[in-house]
């Protein structure tokens, strides 16, 4: 578990402040502006400093943890009575925002703890089920992974492999199988895995580490999110209590669930990277001397700043309509997908301008933006691909499936 | 032990400066307000104390209802109740007056401020304060303990460090070193929501001091770069163009 001390801490100080071109502000509450600092703050006291060494050595920060449980980042959408927090959904993407505006791997430990672990247990779990792990999992005391994608199964998940049948002991099963690609698996305490039963029919099943059988190899040389660990999760013959399987839903409406309320995430959390982006190349470009004036006094670059912010704005009003959409309980599946394939896409256009606008330094790790670029290679990849929510908008409005 | 902490509301420190009304009122439009990040360490340091020998924290601020997202914040971070003296806050004669009204019936043992806030850089609160209720005053203190009714505090003074021990009740003004800030959580910002504000009418107190103007400095210079070679140049320069040689 890596520690403070193994990191080395950037000297220079985090500059990073807020754009709000559309006065947005004006429709968060005080309270949301208070959640949306705080976390800012933690940040940039915590996380930034070391952020740059995380990626560039590829080592995930461990003991921040403590301190991102502390601050509320771990299930802040679910009720209190669990130890979460209790706040509504616009709260938890201001959380999403600030977080991936330091790094979208950082942001994604917490996305996979809140939405795709603690969530599901929350929707799905039996009440033992939330009572052993959810405040656990809200103080950081346990940290979580989520099982979907396998080596052969990623952007159709329904034709998973991964496998569980009775063990005849009357207490546990027993399941096979193996997922790839998993955000926290290589330190996590619990993974949420998706298996079919003898049926063929998808289940949720809480499986503990130490369980005989079930290891973590983590993935390695990844060129994106690399302040995140990634890795497999193998299962040989791991007998799990049937306790541990979650009662609440059945079919590919379970682990798709728990991708709406990450999606919801990822699409404040991509414009939370995107104004890093147009943070940094503004301020560079009205600093940096080329010909005798600022570079932001041209007209090729002013053309790319006016893009970047017009397009945060219009992800920033498209957003907080869904914050509103999901705390009244009516954004649908679709509505989401949108949003976070709009978004993402947008963070991955302006960090490829930003880094353009910043010449050779773009290149190095003095500035974020190259580290963001990288990343969201990731963040446009999973949770479905751009692709993939191409298609979900696609057989909304028309009706026809063209996935298949 | 009963701790006040004296909240002020200014601009955030990135804030552009500009004046409305024939320059002597600050223009607040779309200007982002912060707890007094002096008064933020009272405030932590207020915590950390009561949380060491029991106790409560009340926040107070004199200001307007605007004034209110700043108090909350001062709620989420670990107050334990919070008043606001409903009057705009025109000078620290005025500021310390509606203060002095509140503490007179509350009976605090220990009185907490920045040492100064850091929009007007007055530092005059605490003093005033003080007077006003009978009670010692130290300014600028970089430790504070408590120890029964006896309060220790260190302070930095010319060339050195000054340690001082006090009785209770006292008036204190925070200095940077006293504490690290406290970062609020979820949960500090979910109790806030149901923790006491009250909010009571000022009293007759005046203003004693007017804004006549206010001027911004005038912007820096260009910085000129002599190469070593030109050495000569540089005192000729100083000569003539600075004229400080
Ligand atoms: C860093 C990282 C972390 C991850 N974390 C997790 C995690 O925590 N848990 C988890 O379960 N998964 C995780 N994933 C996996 C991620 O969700 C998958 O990579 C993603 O769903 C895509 O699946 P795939 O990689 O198998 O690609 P494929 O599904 O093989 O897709 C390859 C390409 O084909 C396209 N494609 C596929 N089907 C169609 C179609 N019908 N029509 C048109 N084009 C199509 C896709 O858009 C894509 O461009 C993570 C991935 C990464 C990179």
């Amino acid at each position: 578990m890596n520690q403070a001390q193994d990191f080395q801490r950037s000297s220079k100080s985090d500059l990073y402040q807020h754009h709000d071109y559309y006065l947005m502000d004006e429709l968060l509450t005080d309270e949301h502006k208070l959640i949306r600092n705080t976390v800012r703050d933690f940040v940039k006291k915590e996380i930034s400093p070391i952020i740059e060494d995380a990626a560039q050595r590829a080592m995930f920060p461990h003991y921040l943890i403590n301190g991102m449980a502390e601050v509320g980042c771990f299930g802040p959408q679910l009720p209190a009575e669990y130890g979460c927090g209790g706040l509504d959904y616009i709260s938890y993407g201001l959380i999403m925002q600030e977080l991936e505006r330091c790094d979208s791997g950082i942001r994604s430990t917490a996305s996979v703890q809140g939405s795709l672990v603690m969530y599901p247990i929350y929707k799905f779990g039996s009440e033992e089920q939330k009572r052993k792990y959810l405040p656990k999992l809200a103080s950081g005391e346990m940290m979580g992974c989520f099982g979907l994608t396998e080596p052969d199964h990623g952007s159709n998940p329904a034709g998973m492999t991964t496998h569980y049948k009775d063990a005849g002991d009357g207490k546990n099963i027993i399941l096979n199988g193996a997922k790839m690609w998993i955000s926290n698996s290589p330190f996590a305490d619990v993974a949420v895995v998706w298996a079919k039963n003898e049926a063929g029919i998808i289940k949720g099943v809480i499986v503990d580490r130490g369980m005989p059988g079930f290891t973590t190899p983590e993935t390695h040389g990844k060129w994106s999110l690399r302040a995140s660990a990634t890795g497999e999760l193998v299962f040989t013959d791991v007998l799990v209590p049937k306790e541990n399987i979650l009662p609440g839903v059945e079919g590919l409406k379970g682990p798709l669930t728990c991708l709406n309320s990450a999606r919801y995430g990822i699409s404040w959390g991509a414009i939370g990277a995107a104004l890093d982006c147009y943070d940094t190349a503004l301020r560079y470009a009205k600093e940096r001397k080329q010909f005798g004036r600022p570079i932001a006094g041209f007209q090729l670059q002013q053309k790319k700043l006016a893009e970047m912010i017009t397009e945060i704005a219009k992800a920033q009003m498209l957003t907080w309509r869904l914050g509103v959409l999901m705390n009244e309980g009516r954004a649908t599946p679709a509505q989401i997908s949108m949003a976070k394939r709009n978004n993402v896409a947008m963070a991955c256009q302006i960090a490829r301008d930003a880094r353009q606008m910043l010449g050779g330094m773009g290149i190095t790790g003095e500035y974020s933006i190259m580290r963001h670029m990288m990343n969201l290679e990731s963040v446009v990849t999973y949770e479905g691909t751009h692709d993939i929510h191409l298609l979900i908008t696609g057989m909304d409005v028309t009706g026809e499936n063209a996935f298949t | 032990m009963k701790v006040l902490v004296c909240i002020s509301n200014v601009p955030d420190t990135t804030t552009k400066v500009t004046f409305t009304e024939n320059n002597t009122k600050f223009n607040t439009q779309g200007v982002q307000f912060i707890i007094n990040p002096y008064d933020e360490l009272a405030l932590t340091k207020a915590l950390e104390l009561t949380e060491k020998v029991g106790g409560t924290v009340t926040a107070i601020n004199v200001g307007l209802a605007d004034a209110e997202p700043s108090i909350r914040k001062a709620l989420a971070i670990g107050a334990h109740d919070a008043v606001r003296v409903n009057a705009e806050p025109v000078d620290a004669f005025f500021v310390a007056s509606e203060i002095a009204n509140y503490a007179k019936s509350e009976s605090f043992d220990l009185i907490l401020t920045g040492r100064e806030s850091i929009d007007y850089n007055g530092g005059l609160v605490a003093g005033l304060l003080a007077e006003m209720l009978n009670m010692p005053s130290v300014n600028v203190v970089t430790a504070i303990d408590v120890n029964g009714d006896i309060v220790s505090l260190e302070r930095d003074i010319d060339g050195g460090r000054e340690k001082l021990e006090c009785k209770l009740p006292l008036v204190a003004s925070a200095q940077k070193e006293l504490t690290e800030p406290r970062i609020p959580n979820m949960r500090g910002i979910m109790a806030a929501r149901t923790k006491p504000l009250k909010v009571v009418e000022a009293s007759s107190a005046q203003a004693n001091s007017q804004t006549l103007n206010f001027e911004l400095p005038a912007a820096k210079g260009a910085c000129k770069l002599i190469s070593v070679e030109e050495a000569g140049t540089l005192i000729q320069l100083l000569h003539t163009e600075a004229k400080v040689i």
